[in-house]
């Protein structure tokens, strides 16, 4: 994925820092907009996993590469 | 919005590492979209206060990572020093304070409700807590954790 209308780089910040401040952007956007996250948090991967499943905001890609989470939400 | 899942958390302990969970579950559930209660009573209202000077001891604590003798953990200032290097620890690693995740459930709207009878029995000054809480009783408590999905005990 490439296109996205907002980032948060959420690198250096733990549980459950990355999932509120993705909220928080979340909060300030429109319904169908891609919010792309960069965290370092290794528990990340599962928390967004859990996260999309249970605001139903969709994950659409999710993945680790050299010790960073690379996320893209789609806004319910 | 009548649909949405609720959590209802007892806070009952008042030290530097007690009171992140409750802080961090209250917060993460109202990202999940919960409705949040937190119920404070007995040393748990020391969260409330306005500034927060939260201690932790490793006396009668083995489980907290710091190798000192017991006779050491009972020298003076010992439980200033820990603390001081626990938060110290906390700020290192990028993990959020005590007050901004109590921030961030304020944000949230994180109802807190702090026990009238622990505020009596201790003396509270209710002008050293933060603003942003109600008073009530074991029933106001139940009103709320009757219904709830959720029901946490910390």
């Amino acid at each position: 994925m490439s296109y996205f209308d907002q980032e948060l780089d959420a690198t250096g910040l733990h549980c459950p820092l990355p999932i509120l401040r993705a909220k928080k952007t979340l909060n300030s956007m429109e319904s169908g907009q891609i919010l792309y996250i960069i965290a370092t948090d290794p528990g990340a991967l599962k928390d967004f996993s859990a996260f999309s499943k249970q605001t139903g905001h969709a994950l659409l890609e999710s993945r680790e590469l050299d010790g960073k989470c690379y996320f893209y939400l789609k806004k319910k | 919005m009548e649909d949405r899942k609720k959590l209802a958390i007892i806070v009952t302990q008042g030290t530097l590492d007690w009171a992140y969970p409750p802080f961090i579950l209250a917060s993460t559930a109202a990202a999940l979209g919960y409705e949040v209660q937190m119920y404070f009573t007995f040393y748990g209202l020391q969260l409330l206060k306005k500034n927060l000077d939260l201690q932790l001891t490793p006396l009668g604590n083995p489980a907290m990572p710091v190798a000192l003798p017991v006779i050491a953990q009972t020298l003076p200032g010992m439980q200033a020093m820990v603390s001081s290097m626990m938060k110290a620890k906390i700020k290192s690693k990028g993990v959020a304070s005590v007050e901004e995740l109590r921030d961030l459930c304020i944000e949230a709207e994180v109802r807190m409700v702090a026990c009238q009878m622990t505020i009596d029995l201790f003396d509270f000054n209710k002008s050293d807590l933060i603003d942003e809480i109600e008073f009530g009783g074991a029933a106001t408590f139940f009103e709320f954790a009757g219904q709830s999905d959720v029901s946490l005990s910390l």
